[in-house]
């Protein structure tokens, strides 16, 4: 009887070994909150990333199988996920989504050798750990705020500029000081500034502190869920500044029964956008918007564009099913710094540390859409 | 001069609904002398009925808060039933953390049935009031004054109830001495079902008074927070007192927006919570608590 129970689970062993090599396509996770108040870009992220995969599976060519793990926005969540993600033997990440739990991880990935490249974690603090291997799609936070600065001053949107900020979360307070910086720098008058945290229900204090300081655009470097109750007050207190926003702020137009016409003309920094009349963006466009409903954010552009360069890395690379992760890392990474990749957020290309140099582009809500601001 | 109006306003409002919350944890910590944590996520669930229902189901915004008075006094008769009269003669350490556990559940079972998504609506649109004082002009939004006559309402009502009524009579006396009142031959439980039904009613009004006037996002853990300070309000204004509930209530909301404005939002938490410990140090009971004496 031992004997029969052994040889039967010898038997599994070996049924579940073949079942995983004859699986002859590279493993990707891909991380972010599917669920949670920051779902939206979670996602995006995942459901893009599916459109790429089937996109390039039909190619024919090199093969690939996602693993779509989800972090709920919470760094102990992401871990976990990380780790799921690593006992599935993936070989290489796109994600984290989310600033907080990309710094979580990003210790771990350095750790084990496995290259994350991350959609949309936009604070430099995801390339800090020693030997990182952490690549970005989009551009960092710092940046972020220098460029809506300059966007702000060069296209005259005010002279007197509010800004409400979470103190409690490094995306946005990275935001605000670079933003700081260069709104000094380009003479924009930073009449009131004021902050809160996730802790937060009532946000009347902020706005009113706004309204009494006369500020003619709030610059918001937050999610897009506080962002909704920032205008919900705005408009209890008859008060409607232009609101300039980052790539946070892309999902307030798909918040269940927030009404929309208080998010009109609300201005967002962003590589991606949707009405570019480009025959790749247009196609990504349609087919998004069929597959899911909507139409397809930031968050969901760079993570199409972040697989198609991983899967052009691999390719270049020779990256099959049997890589191991830690040499997919140190291949892929070089095949990086050496690309030049033009996708539908703009023309990158990558610093030894990680970040990502394209330019960025504005649009601004009419309607209910985004429309290129110009 | 505006400023110091606005925020005085707004902080009336925003306490007015702290009162209303605060309401529903001292009066069953008046009678039933346990302190319910899961209060607030009994805010949140009437939150997601008024959501269900005029949003998905487009019914009329008065007729989703009655129905969701309706769903949430069922709510909190049945959490009281199955989770804390097994308890009733329980150490009051069992009965919180029985407490803390129904909070839980409720959220990670919202969770599950709505999703984590915030989601938003409105029950009251009716624009700005704009006051003007010599040059300088504020507004006052409609719904937010409706909130403040709302809560008002409800404390003189619930004043009234358990002054005149003979079920108000009868709540008053199990929260004097329980074994008494049972002598008296008063139905000790189904008087304590009745102030969780009140309760539950009074945290379905709140939610859709957060949400639908206040435009807070909706979402498992909306009434987490807002819970957390109207507790600290019901303590304030003494706990186990109605007019205590209120004045605590709007205290801490006028606290928390006044220090806010003209101090900083960084300190407006802490500094909300520092009055409540001085306040306590001072006044043990509360403002309006009576002082118990421990029977031997």
């Amino acid at each position: 009887m031992k004997k029969l129970v052994s040889v039967l689970l010898a038997l599994a062993l070996c049924l579940s070994m073949t079942a995983v090599f004859a699986e002859d396509a590279v493993r990707i996770g891909v991380m972010g909150p599917f669920t949670g108040p920051a779902a939206a870009y979670g996602a995006a992220v995942r459901d893009a990333a599916i459109i790429a995969a089937e996109e390039i599976n039909a190619l024919g060519g090199l093969q690939i199988v996602l693993d779509t793990q989800d972090d709920e926005h919470n760094t102990e969540k992401a871990v976990n996920a990380y780790n799921t993600l690593k006992d599935n033997n993936v070989q290489l990440i796109l994600g984290t989504t989310t600033t907080a739990p990309c710094i979580a991880v990003s210790v771990y990935a350095a750790e084990d050798r496995i290259l994350m490249l991350t959609p949309s974690a936009s604070s430099p603090d995801v390339l800090e750990s020693d030997d990182n291997t952490v690549f970005q799609v989009c551009f960092t936070d710092p940046a972020q705020g220098t460029l809506s600065a300059q966007y702000i001053a060069q296209h005259g949107l005010a002279t007197k500029v509010g800004v409400i900020y979470n103190n409690g979360d490094p995306y946005s307070t990275g935001i605000y000081e670079t933003f700081m910086e260069e709104a000094a720098a380009e003479g924009l008058q930073v009449v009131a500034e004021s902050t809160f945290t996730d802790a937060d229900t009532d946000f009347s204090v902020q706005v009113a502190s706004m309204k009494n300081a006369g500020a003619e655009l709030v610059f918001l470097p937050i999610y897009y869920t506080p962002a909704a109750m920032i205008m919900n007050a705005a408009k209890s207190a008859d008060y409607a500044p232009v609101f300039f926003g980052v790539d946070g702020m892309d999902g307030i137009l798909t918040l269940e029964g927030f009404d929309t016409a208080l998010a009109e003309n609300v201005y967002l920094l962003t590589p991606f956008a949707a009405d570019a009349d480009d025959e790749r963006t247009q196609s990504f466009v349609t087919k998004y918007t069929e597959a899911y409903g909507i139409v397809p954010n930031q968050f969901a552009a760079d993570a199409y564009d972040g697989l198609y360069i991983l899967y052009t890395a691999c390719v270049n690379a020779g990256i099959t099913a049997e890589t191991s992760a830690a040499e997919a890392c140190e291949k892929v990474m070089a095949q990086l710094l050496e690309m030049e990749y033009v996708g539908l957020t703009g023309t990158m290309t990558w610093n030894e540390d990680g970040t990502v140099s394209k330019t960025p582009k504005a649009v601004v809500i009419k309607d209910g859409v985004y429309v290129s601001a110009d | 001069m505006a400023q110091f109006l606005e925020a005085l306003v707004n902080g009336i409002s925003l306490g007015s609904l702290y009162a209303i919350i605060a309401l529903g944890y001292s009066m069953v910590y008046g009678i039933a002398k346990m302190l319910n944590f899961a209060h607030g996520d009994v805010i949140m669930v009437g939150g997601f009925a008024v959501f269900i229902l005029m949003v998905s189901n487009g019914w009329q915004p008065l007729l989703a808060v009655i129905a969701a008075m309706f769903i949430c006094t069922v709510l909190g008769m049945l959490i009281e039933r199955l989770a804390y009269k097994p308890l009733r003669g329980a150490p009051s350490l069992a009965v919180l953390i029985t407490a803390i556990g129904v909070s839980y559940f409720l959220q990670n079972a919202a969770q599950l049935l709505w999703g984590a998504n915030p989601k938003f609506f409105t029950i009251l649109d009716y624009g700005n009031l704009t006051v003007h004082i010599g040059d300088s002009q504020f507004n006052i939004s409609i719904g937010k004054l409706l909130s403040v006559a709302v809560s008002v309402a409800i404390m003189v009502g619930l004043s009234l109830f358990t002054g005149k009524t003979r079920i108000g009579k009868s709540m008053r006396a199990v929260s004097e001495d329980r074994g008494a009142a049972q002598l008296m031959g008063i139905n000790v439980n189904a008087t304590i079902a009745i102030t969780f039904a009140i309760g539950s009613a009074l945290a379905a009004v709140a939610g859709a008074m957060l949400v639908g006037v206040y435009g807070v996002q909706l979402s498992p853990t909306t009434g987490a927070m807002p819970g957390i300070k109207a507790f600290t309000a019901a303590v304030f204004g003494g706990i186990g007192s109605i007019p205590g509930a209120m004045i605590g209530g709007i205290l801490i909301g006028l606290i928390e927006i006044l220090v806010g404005t003209f101090v900083s939002t960084d300190l407006k938490d802490a500094l909300t919570f520092a009055v409540l410990i001085v306040m306590l140090v001072a006044k043990p009971t509360g403002l309006l608590g009576k002082p118990m004496r421990e029977k031997v």
